[in-house]
């Protein structure tokens, strides 16, 4: 019998400390059923591409808030698109101005979260994000 | 299936992302799986498989982390090996959702095109490996990675199965157990090709130690390898000590890895291992196919040609399972 199950890579890019966002979304998305591969801290967008890669993700899950998205965020969907992974839905969320945001949605992000999302509307996106895909 | 094909191809051929997806197709126990499976099983049962278990919190993770980067980078003047890295996490009993947080230990192997990590959720299965583990570890095989290591869910007494994957079982343990060493020995006893007390710089490590060799050296003599059934001289399992975090004790650690694999190639016992392994492997799918009705009407002689051909990679183990579910006048044409 098949078992499909949505499987998401939480990543934080660059050098800010904070993940406690990161880990509260992990959370969320757990109890609602998906597998989450958590990286840890401190990582490189190549070393996001490479885990996100190796474990055939759905969707990515940026956290940053350093205030350098415009350069790591664009940089990771370079090189999931290199991969031939131009398929995972990517998500962000953190501390981006509202500015910046139709930047990163042109740049082919799918959402952009600030502080006091609800996790539900987060789960919802990515269930409904990731089903669209598997779709295609 | 020309996709199937190119999938199988893909993958021998050593191509990551094509393998990433394969690994998923079996994990879901997908037909497409499994079919990919049946053809790349001819280009199995030439990596080194070693499982990595022990209690939660023991290190398994950094050392699998060390071992990788070891054998990664040899100081003995050996060629580096390439390593496949298949880190089990438990599924949640009441979500089926799983946080998968292996590779935070792993990040000293990001960027290195010799290493491949995969995270697993448990999802459901006992026994400290996922259902699907023994398909995912066969893949990677037939991708040609020269070492598979496995670790296993933070495990205790009765989470034995990688014992019967792999070719050698690390059980890590960590000082300072106490009585609970007690509990768990026999357990280790039986699994362990190779004792690991991890953290050694933390104290109580000297009388976990002792207490381990005491136990092993009362233990082995007269048991001989539970899980093989041979005859062949005994392996007596080290205690070795590492330091995970300081990358202490590491080369030692490897070149007992690498004993125990001249061990189990001089004495016959990597094949008895392997037929063992696939004969348990067979057996489930089996019983996956069939009822309990079947144990009671299939000719144990055709079970064991069956598994002949399988240990020579003849047929693939799905195959076999699907040969010997035939409707009984097909299983018996002379009756």
């Amino acid at each position: 019998m098949t078992e499909r199950k949505i499987r998401v890579l939480i990543a934080k890019p660059g050098l800010d400390g904070h993940d406690r966002g990161a880990k509260v979304i992990a959370r969320a998305l757990r109890d609602a059923g998906m597998e989450i591969i958590y990286t840890g801290l401190r990582q490189t967008p190549e070393m996001i591409a490479e885990a996100a890669l190796q474990e055939d993700v759905d969707a990515i899950g940026i956290s940053i808030l350093s205030g350098a998205h415009m350069v790591l965020v664009p940089r990771i969907l370079d090189l999931l698109r290199a991969n031939g992974q131009e398929g995972v839905c990517v998500f962000v969320g953190g501390i981006i101005p509202e500015n910046d945001v139709p930047s990163l949605i042109n740049a082919g992000v799918a959402q952009v979260y600030g502080p006091g999302t609800p996790t539900t509307q987060v789960v919802e996106d990515i269930t409904r994000a990731v089903l669209q895909q598997a779709q295609v | 299936m020309n996709v199937k094909h190119d999938l199988v191809e893909s993958v021998v051929a050593g191509k990551r992302l094509p393998l990433a997806r394969l690994l998923t197709l079996v994990e879901n126990n997908a037909p497409e799986g499994r079919a990919a499976l049946d053809q790349l099983f001819a280009h199995t049962g030439r990596a080194h498989l070693i499982g990595v278990t022990g209690s939660p919190g023991s290190g398994k993770s950094s050392l699998v982390n060390q071992i990788a980067l070891a054998l990664r980078n040899p100081t003995n003047g050996k060629p580096a090996r390439s390593v496949a890295i298949v880190a089990v996490d438990p599924t949640s009993p009441f979500t089926g959702g799983a946080v998968l947080g292996d590779r935070v230990r792993m990040r000293d192997l990001a960027g290195d095109p010799g290493i491949f990590i995969r995270s697993m959720a448990s999802r459901g299965a006992l026994g400290g490996l996922a259902r699907a583990t023994t398909g995912v570890v066969q893949a990677l095989d037939a991708a040609g990675f020269d070492i598979v290591l496995v670790e296993t869910v933070g495990a205790g007494q009765a989470e034995v199965d990688i014992a019967r994957l792999a070719h050698t079982t690390l059980v890590i343990e960590a000082p300072g157990m106490g009585d609970d060493i007690q509990a768990i020995k026999a357990g280790i006893l039986e699994i362990a090709d190779i004792l690991v007390i991890n953290k050694a710089d933390h104290p109580g490590v000297d009388s976990t130690v002792r207490a381990l060799r005491a136990m092993l050296e009362l233990g082995h003599p007269t048991h001989p390898h539970s899980f093989t059934g041979s005859t062949a001289p005994l392996w007596i399992p080290p205690v070795l000590q590492t330091i995970a975090t300081q990358s202490e004790g590491i080369n030692e650690l490897v070149e007992a890895i690498d004993r125990h694999a001249a061990y189990l190639h001089t004495t016959g016992a990597w094949q008895a291992r392997d037929r063992s392994r696939l004969q348990a492997e067979l057996e489930q799918l089996v019983q996956v196919e069939l009822n309990n009705n079947w144990r009671a009407s299939v000719p144990p002689e055709l079970f064991q040609e069956t598994l002949a051909q399988v240990e020579t990679r003849q047929i693939s183990p799905y195959q076999a399972a699907k040969q010997l579910t035939l409707p009984l006048p097909e299983l018996h044409p002379g009756c």
